[in-house]
């Protein structure tokens, strides 16, 4: 259900940046999102599909790149990438880590015409 | 055709207006809680009793969260806190928007606590600041002792970790020892608190660590 609140934000900001980089039309959308977040792709396709109805975004393709999990090991001192949530170091085995990636919930770039 | 680059994350405007809610909590040397749960955790009767451990003697208040109704606000209401409801019409979870429209509606002068209960929901919550120094995760035994592995998200971002409901452990097939190391495997030092709001059983420890927290912040 948050996909919308995120939906919302995420139309926000391609309708400003299209109309900042004087888009006519928006093609598609680069996402990266952290494994960790609740982000769900057809949930947000849905939202996005009605939100961009009848705008310059109409149409435009949700690309998603998914983020690994890493921890920061706060005993070994290393990141590594969890296959997992909720393991430990998967170097040293320590439990004592902290989550240096997998959070990201961002817009990498789009492709546009401009006219 | 062109690439442009963007580089701005989805979740920025509920963070500006988050940490422009910390910031006011703390300059008012608020303690604000984020508390979150399954629906039929416990969560008001959490509030309930740790309203009752710290009122009259503490001036708090509470943000009701709920999808409609008012049915928790009108139970925090009767035991004389100030409270606010916001409904919100089907959505998951509180933002941080939704918390700074309601401040000027609460008498703030001389607040120590303020306790935002989230829509009940383990997944939504967890992706969204409200500017809050403390998110409490409420755990009930009847929900299996798996929570944490499942949900990982809300249980590596807590604060503290109350698994309530304990007298029911008997009943109920939950493995504690289970519970608790699968949330220090995320969060390997966050407070875990057992306790029963039913029988008041290890309530004083939570209390006690809630009465701790704060004075880093200058609150």
């Amino acid at each position: 259900m948050h996909e919308l609140a995120i939906t919302q934000s995420l139309f926000k900001i391609v309708l400003e940046q299209a109309q900042k980089a004087g888009a006519v039309k928006v093609s598609r959308i680069n996402l990266k999102i952290g494994r960790l977040t609740g982000y769900v792709p057809e949930a947000v396709e849905m939202n996005f599909n009605l939100l961009a109805s009848g705008t310059i975004a109409e149409g435009a393709g949700l690309k998603i790149e998914w983020v690994p999990v890493k921890v920061l090991c706060r005993e070994c001192q290393k990141e590594s990438e969890q296959q997992d949530l909720g393991l430990g170091c998967s170097l040293c085995g320590s439990i004592n880590v902290q989550i240096a990636g997998g959070r990201e919930m961002y817009i990498d770039s789009m492709e546009v015409d401009n006219g | 055709m062109a690439e442009i680059k963007i580089l701005k994350n989805i979740m920025d405007e509920n963070l500006s207006q988050a940490a422009l809610n910390r910031q006011w909590f703390r300059s008012r040397k608020i303690l604000a809680l984020n508390l979150i749960a399954s629906p039929g955790a416990g969560k008001t009767t959490f509030l309930e009793q740790t309203i009752k451990g710290l009122f009259p003697k503490y001036k708090l208040a509470v943000i009701e969260g709920d999808i409609t109704g008012d049915h928790d606000a009108r139970r925090i209401e009767s035991l004389g806190v100030p409270v606010v409801q916001i409904n919100t019409e089907g959505g998951c979870h509180l933002d941080a928007h939704m918390i700074d429209s309601v401040l000027s509606s609460l008498d703030l002068d001389g607040l120590k606590y303020l306790f935002i209960e989230n829509v009940g929901n383990l997944v939504c919550p967890a992706e969204f600041d409200l500017g809050e120094e403390l998110k409490v995760v409420v755990l009930s035994t009847p929900e299996g002792h798996d929570k944490p592995a499942k949900y990982p998200l809300i249980f590596s971002e807590a604060q503290a970790v109350i698994i309530n409901k304990t007298d029911l452990l008997q009943a109920v097939d939950f493995d504690i020892e289970k519970a608790e190391h699968d949330i220090r495997r995320l969060n390997p030092n966050v407070p875990i608190f057992r306790l029963s709001c039913k029988t008041g059983d290890g309530l004083d420890k939570w209390l006690e660590w809630l009465g701790t927290q704060g004075t880093g912040n200058g609150i």
